[in-house]
């Protein structure tokens, strides 16, 4: 375990620029962003940023390959090339662990190139959540906010940046950043995993259960009268999927240059009527339908498929950013029985 | 390490003939630039085409594995990837990618049943793939039936192979239906759910169903009335797709991938599935 002053946190930054891409959290207009660190750059003091982490191995477009197109004749240009190196630093408990269940997608055979390159060259550090708000709920699905997973975990105390290097890569990226940190014991990272405990077990959401829901539960639930209800509401404008970290779907599109033709991979939403709408037709003709297959799937047809695995991290944006106030826990509590209400 | 294979990533294929079957059907043959095929492929898996700058759809093989040389799709113009298809010359290159999909147990549960083949429509595109199969591999199978309908005389996809080829194999029995009464048409008029009820098969067959949803409603109806369970029936479905892999998302239904844990499904397996398709 490594520490360094708070106070001298932006030497810490700059350092690991001074060999790697470094991105972490910065206020903007926008709210918090993860962007590239730069010198002068500021750690934003937000618990989360706007969107999730997961923009740096599934962006939200990028372009998947090249065509030129002339006459009859086609030839498809592969346009992948290596990932370099780079940290995130950062990141939470949740959206660590949503790393995890995009993984089950990306990198179950056949693995998604695209993802793998980014997931191999990233570096995590994530950041325990000193002070979590009311719209967290990680622990519904045991995500440990005081332990979070990733390559490097760090603690901040009231002076102090603790720094534990959990992997090889971790390893590697701290004993580089020796000169400037000094080495710790676990006392205080102890004490300060306590504290944030404390405050878990405090907030609003700390008993919300998901035992209701999981692997093999669709009849249970795929025909419950709650769903107009909790629908009804729905604008269908699929901000909760973009600010989601699990959600993964995606369309692909042909864009012709004028020159060629480029192929992109763009985020999409089961929110919106024409994902799966068809020539042959359209399998979910209202909200209602698309509304369950989102929850459907986060809290019975992904566990189904990943060992009980639950396809939400409980970050809470969905909370925050929904324009009518919808969001998984309002369907957890509607569907999930006595313990939830 | 950057790995070399992608499975998004196409390769590009040659369409070196285009037979019209139909008013709206087309079939495509298509190998590779050196004249090859693309892959090798079971009976009822998909391909990915597609047209750059145009859009990607899912097609099944219409064409046998135990074709060597080329690969076939029979296509009903219906859409915006499918009108471009069928407005295309020989000689157009397009790209193609798979093989997708669970495909049916040809070589496992089918081997020494009889085999009753029922499709309406262009249900018959992904349906020639096995019949042509179990021709091939006649000795492995029982007694054939094929039962296909369509709307009018004109509208029988395969027309000439039907007649030219399967009707003329010793056991095997063609039995063609249309709507409505046509003054050249000598056969059975009727709707297919109707004609295999009037037909009354013997339930030790394994039946394939392929059509639109309603023929497939009602003719699963009619094969339970004669007493077939549903485990002895397969078919296929069809859902939006634009990876192919099961992670795009859009083919999702209850917790599986039309993409890959079908399209063929046992009929009492969909039953294990929430009813949106």
């Amino acid at each position: 375990m490594r520490k360094i002053l708070l106070k001298s946190i932006d030497s810490l930054f700059e350092k690991i620029a001074e060999n790697e891409t470094l991105y972490m959290p910065q206020d903007t207009k926008s709210g918090a962003k993860f962007e590239k660190w730069q010198m002068g750059a500021k750690l934003s003091d937000a618990l989360n940023t706007v969107r999730s982490a997961k923009d740096f191995f599934f962006p939200q477009t990028e372009n998947l390959m090249d065509f030129k197109v002339e006459g009859k004749n086609i030839e498809v240009i592969d346009t992948r090339s290596e990932t370099e190196d780079f940290v995130v630093f950062g990141v939470r408990a949740c959206d660590v662990k949503s790393f995890d269940i995009l993984d089950r997608v990306f990198l179950s055979e056949p693995v998604d190139t695209y993802y793998k390159n980014r997931r191999e060259h990233a570096v995590i550090m994530s950041v325990a959540c000193t002070k979590p708000v009311e719209t967290c709920f990680c622990q519904t699905f045991d995500i440990d906010a005081a332990n979070p997973e990733g390559d490097i975990v760090c603690y901040k105390t009231d002076d102090m940046l603790y720094m534990d290097a959990k992997t090889e890569k971790g390893e590697k990226l701290l004993s580089t950043l020796n000169d400037i940190t000094e080495s710790a014991d676990e006392t205080a990272v102890n004490e300060q995993k306590k504290v944030i405990k404390e405050r878990l077990s405090k907030l609003p959401l700390a008993n919300l259960t998901a035992d209701k829901f999981g692997s093999g539960k669709t009849s249970e639930f795929f025909d419950a009268s709650e769903w107009g209800e909790l629908s009804q509401v729905c604008l269908g404008c699929g901000t909760c999927t973009f600010v989601c970290p699990t959600c993964q779907c995606y369309d692909i599109k042909d864009f012709s240059t004028g020159h060629g033709v480029k192929r992109f991979r763009c985020w999409d939403s089961c929110m919106y009527s024409d994902f799966t709408k068809m020539s042959a037709g359209q399998p979910r003709l209202t909200q209602l339908e698309r509304f369950r297959q989102r929850f459907m799937h986060k809290l019975v047809y992904y566990p189904t498929n990943n060992d009980g695995l639950f396809s939400c991290v409980g970050c809470g944006r969905c909370l925050s950013k929904c324009p009518i106030q919808m969001n998984i826990v309002k369907v957890m509590k509607k569907l999930g029985g006595k313990e939830n209400a | 390490m950057l790995d070399t294979k992608e499975a998004l990533i196409p390769v590009v294929g040659v369409v070196t003939d285009i037979r019209i079957d139909t008013p709206d059907v087309k079939t495509f043959r298509v190998v590779t630039k050196d004249g090859k095929k693309a892959f090798e492929h079971k009976p009822g898996q998909c391909a990915m085409l597609s047209i750059p700058g145009v859009g990607e759809a899912m097609f099944s093989i219409t064409s046998s594995p135990t074709n060597t040389e080329f690969m076939e799709f029979s296509i009903k113009k219906c859409g915006c990837v499918t009108e471009w298809l069928h407005s295309m010359e020989v000689g157009q290159q397009i790209t193609i990618r798979g093989p997708y999909g669970k495909p049916f147990p040809v070589d496992t549960e089918f081997v020494g049943h009889d085999m009753l083949f029922i499709a309406g429509g262009i249900g018959l595109a992904p349906l020639r793939s096995v019949i042509n199969y179990c021709r091939h591999y006649r000795d492995r199978y029982g007694k054939i039936d094929i039962v296909y309908g369509s709307r009018s005389m004109q509208d029988l996809v395969d027309y000439k192979e039907i007649i030219d080829e399967w009707s003329k194999d010793s056991g095997v029995n063609v039995h063609l239906t249309i709507d409505r009464e046509q003054p050249e048409w000598n056969g059975h008029v009727g709707f297919v759910p109707n004609y295999v009820k009037e037909l009354g098969f013997s339930t030790d067959k394994t039946a394939i169903l392929c059509g639109p949803p309603i023929m497939i409603k009602f003719t699963l109806a009619g094969l339970q009335e004669l007493g077939f369970d549903k485990t002895q029936v397969y078919t296929t479905m069809e859902l939006r797709m634009k990876c192919g892999i099961g992670k795009c998302g859009r083919c999702n239904i209850g917790s599986k991938y039309v993409c890959k844990d079908g399209p063929v499904f046992r009929c009492d397996e969909i039953d294990e599935l929430p009813d949106e398709y």
